[in-house]
């Protein structure tokens, strides 16, 4: 018996698919989720993939929040269940509020796609455990409204909760406050990020590298072997 | 009917790269004198029935919960006549 994870599909999302696919080669039944649809169908986690929902009109992230189905995802969020937003994902996250500070056009206007290098500071969050503390790891990022910002005090209460979980290495690459890469909430069961663990799964494509797996191994420890 | 407009801009603190690239491009097309440029959005809205301190405060709520992301944006509703 394994665990169910679903995966929401929104007008504009792109990469849903490559996301049920992490999740089943890490070992657990992926859910295919229609943002149209309130039911959940007794998923134990959800991912909020990458795209352009909605166009991104208005702002990124800002009209999927209102879909039935982040009615229900926000609802479970904060009773616990576990919620991962990649990318689009996040940006959701932040427009719902379940993570704080919001998301900008990168500081230097050009769409960005990159191997980018990041530090796993938080080992603590349900997509987290199975890295080590201080991990270096490479996985994609795409993206042209990925620059992180908050207020002062949000930051500095992030930095001082340890709710920082990955920052960027070597290059800062959209303008992120303190090379902010991706935050969890106070509980570490929601988390959010920029880059793209779902696109580093599998040696054979991409750079060769599988460190985007750590983030689903992570949750099928949490979910059925912890 | 009666239209009310909703101004959204990025707060005062927060970076517009897109208005600096648009400052950053005036001299070169010959329009001098211009120091600093903040982009933002307008929403026109046709309101049906009066304009009321109810239908303003409805407004306001839809402004604050879905047209600005408060967070970075400050937005202003006004009556045009």
């Amino acid at each position: 018996m394994t665990a169910r994870v679903g995966v929401v599909t929104f007008p504009g999302t792109l990469d849903d698919r490559d996301s049920q696919r992490a999740v089943r080669i890490a070992g657990l039944e992926a859910v295919p989720l229609w943002h149209r649809d309130k039911d959940l169908h007794q998923v134990d986690a959800v991912v909020l993939p990458g795209g352009f929902s909605y166009g991104d009109y208005l702002r990124a992230g800002a009209i999927s929040r209102f879909s039935p189905v982040m009615e229900s995802i926000i609802e479970q969020a904060k009773a616990g269940m576990p919620v991962l937003g990649i990318c689009n994902g996040f940006q959701i996250l932040t427009e719902t509020h379940l993570l704080p500070g919001a998301m900008l056009r990168n500081d230097h206007l050009h769409f960005v796609c990159r191997d980018q290098k990041l530090r796993v500071e938080n080992t603590h969050t349900a997509w987290t455990a199975n890295f080590a503390q201080g991990q270096e790891i490479h996985i994609p990022l795409k993206n042209i409204d990925g620059q992180f910002v908050a207020d002062e005090r949000t930051i500095d209460e992030l930095e001082a909760e340890g709710r920082v979980v990955f920052r960027y290495l070597d290059v800062n690459p959209n303008g992120s406050l303190r090379d902010i890469a991706g935050i969890t909430n106070a509980t570490g069961n929601v988390v959010g990020l920029m880059p793209h663990p779902e696109h580093a799964v599998d040696p054979l494509v991409g750079t060769g590298g599988s460190d985007g797996l750590g983030f689903f191994t992570s949750i099928l420890r949490k979910l059925v072997k912890a | 009917m009666a239209r009310v407009v909703v101004d959204v801009m990025l707060k005062p603190e927060i970076l517009d790269p897109q208005g600096q690239a648009v400052q950053r491009a005036l001299p070169r097309l010959g329009f001098d004198g211009i120091s600093d440029v903040r982009q933002g959005k307008r929403f026109e809205l046709e309101v049906e029935g009066p304009v009321d301190d109810d239908a303003l405060a409805r407004i306001r709520e839809m402004a604050e919960t879905f047209l600005a992301n408060t967070v970075i944006e400050d937005f202003v509703v006004k009556v045009e006549s």
